[in-house]
């Protein structure tokens, strides 16, 4: 971002201090999990105080009128690369020692458009170039703070996992046939049975890396003399996911590749906590259940890639109907701005309930992330994550007018209008004082 | 044999007349006057005859009872690439974008796909119409206007050559521009090469070449009208006499502020009809697209802000400042061109809704204003005695995402609503 625009938009973060209370009042409150209360709703001290038909308001509490409003938890994109200034480490197979952690840039304006859009909480993902990739991590997204306060504190962190077309094309010649490849341009794998044998590798060294450690920590125990194992940074993710300590995000398309990670994470003793895209996930709904797997899809994206020709906007309905833990996410700058609307089409494709489809976006990316004990419904005690609408969140017609994460106000419609002309003239003065510097430097040849 | 030949013909085909009805009882959407509650429209070989409140079945016509339902208009996308593209990753199933920069003679229709699975998917939302556009630099090809239904391409084109699709020439800076720092030398000392002033030469060189491409094609008409002997028929000049002629549109892409302008100066200049196309900064330039009264066809309402400084809600908002300002406009999804799908045509309609287009606005830019762009009003776009049946029946607002779609007629022909991904749906259901 230049420096102008960066002037433009930080005055569109809120000032911090300490949070008044608020309280939301006459308002229809979607809980998501525990049905619709139409009454007031009690943010104090970061967290939600009270829900009820009647509430008292604190002192000092700032009262919303929500007369004709709806209130909903936070969305939680379970897939998202925004504030990430890159995201594949593509010239490895396995990149397990990279961290999405060391890439994150607080002033990306995808942050705030996202907050506008309702979003709260997002599974920050490294890219899909290797079956194996980097390490990555769960922010809110508290627009105005560093990267450091925008994570989510106590969240387990994560690994990514990436299989068909994306893993293996850099195994292929750029363009298909034609050309022969230049063997020294290529990287393994370039093909769906490639992408398991790394996999499998990978684990096989990280179970041999892990026994090494075990067997000199059990030496020191006894007592006995022991050189310590030489620290492998690529490695220590894996056993970390093999001691369920790292949750596995697995980018796939195709069923046959979702049941060969199925099968390999089973030979190998771990988990994988959520299948990504996973566009064809639906036909393999028991085997991903009975692991207790969880899906995050797309609402209705397909046929841009081979692997997604069968792709049907019923996949989380059939899922959920199976038992599976669904999500929708975006993965996009712009989706990520609509993902009240992107649930709403489960209603229509595969009929599930209101509940069931805001649920797609809430509690189920919390239930995935390990995070539902802090965030994905309005409970009292979770934290204040709380969006206001103008309608029913899952109607096209409506729109988010406040956002809450923590109980401190991130997003105001109101506030974003109000503080426009003020922000073009800001700008209109530093465009002139940029150009009237530069006018002598542009003269000379 | 015989057995999977009955099998294979849509139910559209087996009965005869069957584009001859009275759906009754339905609330009708006209979008050419007031919606009438508890309304009938009369069909008759596939041509509405009828709407109204009591019209009564003439003997021997079909009644289908619409009760309790909503009746409006068949939804037309206004840009697509629809049938010209299947995966847009595999390149052997693309055929957008020809080579060369000056293609008038191309036709999209050519090359539209009538198995394509988009076409089933597409129209199971409710949309019976598409145009869909050739790509490419400069002048692509002419824009076909589709229905989604039909055995051959012949029987889904509306209009062969409803406009010539031009992509305006614009300064293409690489990567992001760095706009005080043109001064910049390469370690060597030496000047670099300066970016911007190649971009600006290109630019330059591109613009004079198509107006000299549309010089030379009035002179080729003035040549072709005097009959000489030593006449020689070209092609791609006789594909340019219906835009010479006022006869057909020029279909405008033009994203930047900048590029708006120019297309209207070069409108201006060439004294030709154009319609801008995609235009998400048309807004900074309402006074001057109102006074030439030139229609727009907006690009996606669900996109992201083209400046970082923009509005968050900067491409929600500009179908309600055009129709604030009076500017005809309607709406293409550019489906194919990303993983936008035009089947969520309704529902970029209804994001402008919820930042102040009003909702009549919204249906008419995805049926009558986009008829009316196309040339194509006398048949399409509003349910009106003489058009078309391309109707639309469903339970609900077809603008909110749980809204069914009930019922599709095409020319007044019942559509089937099944596609490949509603089968797959069924299949794996029922899995065990």
């Amino acid at each position: 971002m230049n420096k102008l625009t960066w002037l433009a938009l930080v005055s569109l973060a809120p000032a911090i201090g300490a949070d008044a209370p608020v309280i939301i009042q006459n308002a229809t409150i979607l809980t998501v999990t525990n049905g619709t209360v139409r009454g007031s709703i009690l943010l104090q001290n970061g967290k939600i105080a009270a829900i009820g038909e009647r509430v008292t308001a604190p002192e000092g509490a700032t009262v919303i009128d929500g007369a004709g409003k709806y209130v909903m938890p936070g969305i939680i994109d379970c897939h998202s690369h925004i504030m990430a200034d890159a995201i594949n480490e593509g010239a490895v197979s396995v990149s397990s020692m990279v961290a999405m952690t060391d890439v994150l840039n607080p002033e990306d304006i995808a942050i705030y458009r996202a907050l506008a859009g309702g979003v709260t909480t997002a599974n920050i993902l490294h890219g899909s170039a290797n079956p194996i990739g980097g390490k990555t991590l769960v922010m809110k997204l508290r627009w105005g703070r560093n990267a450091e306060e925008m994570k989510f504190a106590g969240a387990m962190p994560g690994i990514k996992f990436a299989l068909g077309e994306n893993p293996k094309r850099r195994g292929n010649a750029p363009g298909g046939g034609g050309a022969p490849p230049n063997p020294a341009n290529l990287r393994y794998p370039a093909t769906r049975m490639g992408v398991e044998d790394v996999i499998r590798e990978a684990f096989t060294q990280a179970k041999a890396y892990q026994a090494s450690w075990e067997d000199y920590r059990a030496k020191t125990t006894r007592g006995e003399l022991a050189i310590p194992p030489a620290r492998d940074l690529k490695l220590e993710p894996l056993v970390e996911v093999l001691e369920g300590k790292r949750l596995v995000h697995a980018h796939c398309y195709r069923q046959d590749e979702i049941l060969m990670l199925l099968h390999a994470a089973d030979e190998f003793g771990f988990k994988i906590r959520t299948l990504q895209h996973a566009l064809e996930a639906y036909k393999v709904a028991k085997e991903i259940a009975d692991r207790g797997t969880g899906v995050s899809t797309f609402a209705d994206w397909w046929d841009y890639k081979m692997e997604a020709e069968d792709a049907i906007p019923y996949n989380a309905a059939i899922l959920t109907r199976k038992g599976v833990v669904v999500s929708i996410n975006s993965d996009d700058p712009e989706l990520i701005r609509h993902l009240d609307k992107e649930a709403a089409k489960a209603v229509r494709y595969g009929g599930l309930s209101e509940t069931e489809a805001l649920s797609l976006i809430t509690i189920n990316p919390a239930k995935q992330l390990l995070i539902d004990k802090q965030v994905g419904s309005l409970e009292v005690g979770k934290d204040a994550d709380v969006l206001l609408y103008d309608g029913h969140p899952l109607s096209n017609f409506s729109k988010v007018l406040k956002v809450w994460i923590d109980g401190r106000e991130y997003f105001d419609r109101d506030q974003d209008l109000a503080g426009r002309p003020q922000k073009q003239s800001e700008k209109k003065d530093l465009v002139d004082k940029a150009a009237a510097e530069q006018r002598p430097a542009r003269q000379t040849p | 044999m015989k057995l999977w030949l009955l099998l294979s013909i849509p139910a559209a085909m087996l009965a005869a007349g069957e584009d001859s009805f009275l759906l009754r009882g339905g609330t009708v959407h006209t979008l050419s006057g007031a919606q009438i509650d508890n309304g009938s429209v009369l069909v008759r070989d596939g041509k509405i005859i009828g709407v109204g409140k009591d019209i009564a079945a003439p003997k021997g016509v079909k009644v289908i009872d619409a009760r309790g339902l909503q009746v409006y208009p068949g939804l037309i996308d206004a840009a697509t690439e629809i049938g010209l593209v299947e995966v847009n990753s595999v390149r052997e199933t693309s055929d957008t974008t020809e080579i060369g920069r000056f293609n008038p003679q191309l036709v999209a229709l050519t090359a539209v796909n009538p198995s394509s699975e988009h076409i089933a998917v597409t129209r199971a939302n409710g949309i019976t119409t598409a145009a869909t556009l050739p790509q490419g630099q400069l002048i692509s090809g002419q824009v076909s206007l589709i229905h989604l239904e039909g055995w051959t391409t012949e029987e889904m084109g509306v209009s062969r050559t409803a406009g010539l699709h031009l992509r305006i020439p614009f300064i293409r800076t690489s990567a992001r521009p760095a706009p005080f720092d043109e001064s910049s030398t390469s370690p060597s000392g030496a000047a670099a090469p300066n970016a911007f002033t190649e971009a600006r030469r290109t630019f330059d060189r591109e613009m004079a070449e198509l107006n000299e491409f549309f010089d030379s094609a009035r002179r080729y008409r003035e040549a072709k009208a005097a009959g000489g002997t030593d006449f020689r028929t070209d092609l791609k000049m006789e594909a340019m006499i219906p835009v010479l002629e006022g006869k057909e549109p020029v279909l405008v892409t033009a994203i930047r502020e900048r590029e708006i302008r120019d297309a209207l100066i070069f409108a201006d200049r060439q004294k030709i009809r154009i319609v801008l196309c995609e235009a998400p900064e048309a807004y900074k330039l309402i006074q001057e697209i109102k006074t030439r009264d030139i229609p727009v066809i907006l690009g996606p309402t669900l996109a992201l802000p083209l400046n970082e400084d923009d509005p968050y809600d900067r491409s929600y908002t500009t179908p309600a400042d055009l129709q604030k300002a009076g500017i005809r406009f309607a709406m293409g999804t550019f489906a194919g061109t990303a993983n936008l799908s035009s089947r969520n045509l309704p529902y970029q309609a209804a994001q402008a809704v919820a930042f102040g287009l009003p909702h009549d606005e919204a249906l008419k830019a995805i049926t009558k204003n986009a008829a009316e762009i196309w040339g194509v009003s006398d048949r399409l776009g509003t349910i009106e005695e003489g058009k078309w049946a391309d109707l639309l029946v469903t339970d609900g607002d077809p603008l909110e995402a749980k809204t069914q779609v009930r019922q599709l007629f095409i020319k007044g022909k019942p559509v089937d609503l099944d596609n490949k991904q509603k089968r797959l749906y069924e299949k794996y259901s029922a899995r065990p």
